[in-house]
């Protein structure tokens, strides 16, 4: 079910979260709805840590994650890491990278499987993010942005691209990620589709200015259902006959 | 085979309603945009323009009023200064649209720009209407209240002609004192001007008095007054009486007098009128000075012949006496009366001024005091051994001579309001007799000209421009009816005057107020 959410009379939710399918940064500071938006999506399923990066709020700008590990950048604060690893998960591996384009979670798209990351980033970087994310790396733009983290959001399931992004660049990008993408916008128009968006693969949080239109484009992309019974017949079909046949 | 790449238009739906539209800045279709901002908000669909019935002239805030007709660009920018929010978008066309004129009512349909959200520039049209609502202009209300001005100054001469203000007015248009008049009317013995302001009515007083010897009284009249702010509204005027001496006058001073302006003769001729009285001693060549405040203090101070009581004479012979004073060099000249010349052999000698510009054969002007009426205590008092039988001022010239060809220069005009009533023949034709003298005078003499702007007269047809009666021109001043006038004709070859050309001025379209300036600057 993809939810609506506000910081601090924010919609770019994206700048102060950051979301994977094994956990969940939001902000310090501001009001407690924003993380009981969190909590009540994830709060059983994967750990909702509270913390800042560098002493800032803007975490899903600066950090860049998925299910194996988390980036954050040079600046992060002992403190922080030692915060952060505590609540972490022990699958969860986290990893201080010193990279000139601190803000990792800008120049770093990322799931499970695959990151689309910043032309200029170092080769160093793109190691570490091979190792720890245990993903593969390719340097790409989004509609002929560099800033990849900003102008995509993907999980295992789809993703969501800039809303300039030409047929030919989707069908490149879907290829290398193997995922559908569309072109779409949040936030009632607006195209920064990473900062106003996260999304692991069973959840999303958008804007609270997104429309039901694009809700539903991120809920159709995504994937996100609630569990009802063309859920089954679609999702689960494949794996039935597989079992049975 | 060869690759070519699909050029495939992708499409993204707008957020708002669903519908697949090519991405744009704002990402929603141009219906929904359409729907949630109106660029026209805050711009009034309905004002007023205030029009003046009277002068049908349209307010143009905060003060000025202008005439525009219906439809024209003058109009559509005063209607759109009226919309202030318009300055907040970007205009891109605007029209009228056509109404009834009696409707009072103007529209006008408007194209706007204005960026919404972020870089999107939306672009809408629409009609704003205009009440025309009638507001009396100022200047209208003054002229139905009949006080169209708040200062006066009454210009006067008392003398019977008219050449002092000819001469006056051109020193007005070479200095431009007229610029803040907003009347000027003819009235008999002189003009009155009109003035919105005090000061203005004060400076061209001040401006006068420079010019010419002048006393001024002022008098004011109580318009309304309030008592709870104490103030007052007054009508002020100005009553400027100019020296009743003009040039070759012959003015008769009292002995008092005589003797405190340098013992000079008490029967002296006056040369030149500025600031002072310039007068001579025809007799010695002694100058004095009669200034505005002697004159007036001096009651007894009068001329006793004028430029109307001029006869002429046929120089005999001229015997230089050898002193020289400027132009002027003193000698015995022998003249006859041209009334006699061929009837008797009566001449006179006398003692004169203009000893170096007469020679035998020319003709002079003078005052014939043997036959002069002259009623003056003053005259009456004087030594009859002192009074000379004819005094010589100034020479003449062959009426054939003048008339031959028209003149070739001209000099403007103020544009003056006349009396209610026409005046009668008599009076124009007294009045371009007058205007002729002024213009001869200009010729004769270089000093006079200084103060006017000559211009060059292209149509050199039109002699006097502004005088309809210069053909009547008849020697009024200068035969005085002596009968004379056929042998004038065939006297004398001495060519009157003529003002060279370097001294005329260009661009002369007469009434035409605007180049004035541009003569000015070609001094």
């Amino acid at each position: 079910m993809a939810v609506r959410a506000q910081f601090e009379n924010n919609n770019e939710i994206g700048v102060f979260s950051k979301l994977t399918n094994s956990y969940c940064l939001v902000a310090i500071g501001g009001s407690e709805n924003f993380y009981s938006v969190f909590e009540s999506e994830l709060g059983d399923v994967v750990p909702v840590i509270h913390t800042s990066i560098a002493g800032t709020r803007i975490i899903g700008r600066l950090t860049a994650g998925n299910r194996r590990g988390l980036l954050v950048p040079n600046s992060t604060t002992d403190q922080e890491l030692q915060h952060i690893r505590n609540s972490l998960p022990d699958s969860v591996a986290i990893q201080r990278i010193e990279e000139r384009l601190s803000a990792l979670g800008n120049v770093i798209a990322c799931n499970d499987y695959v990151a689309l990351v910043h032309p200029d980033l170092d080769r160093e970087t793109e190691e570490i993010i091979a190792d720890v994310l245990g993903v593969e790396v390719f340097r790409q733009t989004i509609a002929d942005n560099v800033l990849v983290g900003s102008y995509c959001a993907i999980s295992n399931q789809g993703g969501l691209v800039h809303p300039r992004t030409s047929v030919q660049d989707q069908d490149e990008l879907s290829s290398l990620l193997q995922i559908p993408l569309v072109a779409g916008t949040v936030n009632r128009g607006s195209d920064v589709v990473g900062a106003g968006l996260v999304v692991n693969d069973w959840s999303a949080f958008a804007g609270m200015d997104t429309t039901s239109t694009e809700l539903s484009v991120i809920e159709s992309i995504f994937k996100i259902h609630d569990a009802n019974p063309s859920a089954i017949v679609g999702d689960m079909r494949d794996s039935l006959i597989d079992n049975y046949s | 085979m060869e690759f070519v790449p699909e050029a495939r238009q992708q499409l993204i739906l707008c957020c708002e309603c669903g519908t697949a539209i090519p991405p744009n800045p704002a990402n929603m279709c141009v219906n929904c945009v359409r729907s949630m901002v109106d660029i026209t908000e805050g711009i009034p669909k309905q004002a007023t323009v205030h029009w003046c019935k009277n002068c049908e002239r349209y307010l143009q805030p905060p003060a000025s009023w202008v005439s525009c007709d219906l439809e024209s660009r003058e109009l559509l920018a005063l209607c759109l200064k009226k919309l202030k929010a318009l300055s907040k978008v970007r205009l891109v066309d605007a029209g009228f649209i056509w109404t009834e004129p009696h409707s009072r009512r103007i529209k006008v349909k408007l194209t706007i720009q204005k960026e919404v959200f972020a870089a999107t520039i939306l672009q809408q049209a629409f009609e704003v209407e205009y009440v025309v609502a009638s507001m009396m202009c100022p200047d209208c209300t003054r002229v139905m209240a009949q006080n169209t001005w708040k200062a006066k100054v009454q210009v006067r001469q008392k003398v019977d002609h008219q050449r002092t203000f000819f001469y006056l007015e051109q020193l007005i248009l070479k200095h431009n004192a007229h610029q803040e008049t907003t009347n000027i009317k003819e009235v008999k013995g002189g003009l009155d001007f009109h003035f919105a302001q005090r000061a203005h009515a004060i400076k061209m007083v001040e401006f006068l008095g420079s010019m010419v010897p002048t006393r001024s009284k002022s008098s004011e009249q109580l318009i309304s007054s309030d008592i709870h702010s104490a103030t007052s509204n007054y009508k002020f005027t100005y009553a400027v009486e100019i020296i009743p001496i003009c040039k070759d006058d012959l003015v008769v001073l009292p002995k008092k007098t005589a003797n405190s302006l340098g013992h000079i003769a008490p029967l002296v001729v006056c040369t030149r009128i500025g600031n002072t009285v310039h007068i001579m001693d025809f007799r010695t060549l002694q100058t004095a000075e009669i200034s505005g405040p002697v004159f007036w203090r001096t009651e007894a101070i009068a001329p006793v012949c004028s430029r109307r009581d001029l006869k002429k004479f046929y120089v005999v012979d001229v015997e230089l006496l050898g002193p020289r004073a400027g132009r002027y060099a003193l000698a015995d000249i022998t003249i006859q009366r041209l009334a006699d010349v061929g009837k008797n052999d009566d001449v006179i000698i006398v003692r004169s001024h203009l000893g170096g510009m007469l020679s035998f054969g020319d003709l002079v002007l003078g005052y014939d005091l043997l036959t002069a009426n002259i009623n003056n205590d003053t005259f009456d008092a004087l030594n009859a051994d002192d009074v000379p039988s004819v005094v010589l001022v100034k020479k003449g010239y062959a009426e054939r001579r003048r008339r031959r060809r028209p003149r070739r220069w001209a000099v403007k005009t103020l544009g003056k309001d006349e009396e209610d009533l026409a005046p009668r023949k008599q009076e124009q034709e007294k009045r371009a007799a007058d205007f002729e003298a002024f213009l001869r005078d200009l010729e004769e003499d270089p000093e006079l000209r200084q103060g006017v702007n000559l211009y060059r007269d292209e149509g050199a047809g039109a002699a006097a421009p502004a005088q309809p009666g210069t053909a009547m021109v008849d020697s009024s001043d200068e035969g005085a009816g002596q009968g004379g006038d056929d042998e004038d004709d065939d006297e004398e070859g001495d060519d009157a005057p003529e003002i060279p050309l370097e001294e005329l001025l260009d661009g002369l379209a007469i009434d035409d107020d605007e180049d004035r300036g541009d003569a000015m600057d070609m001094e």
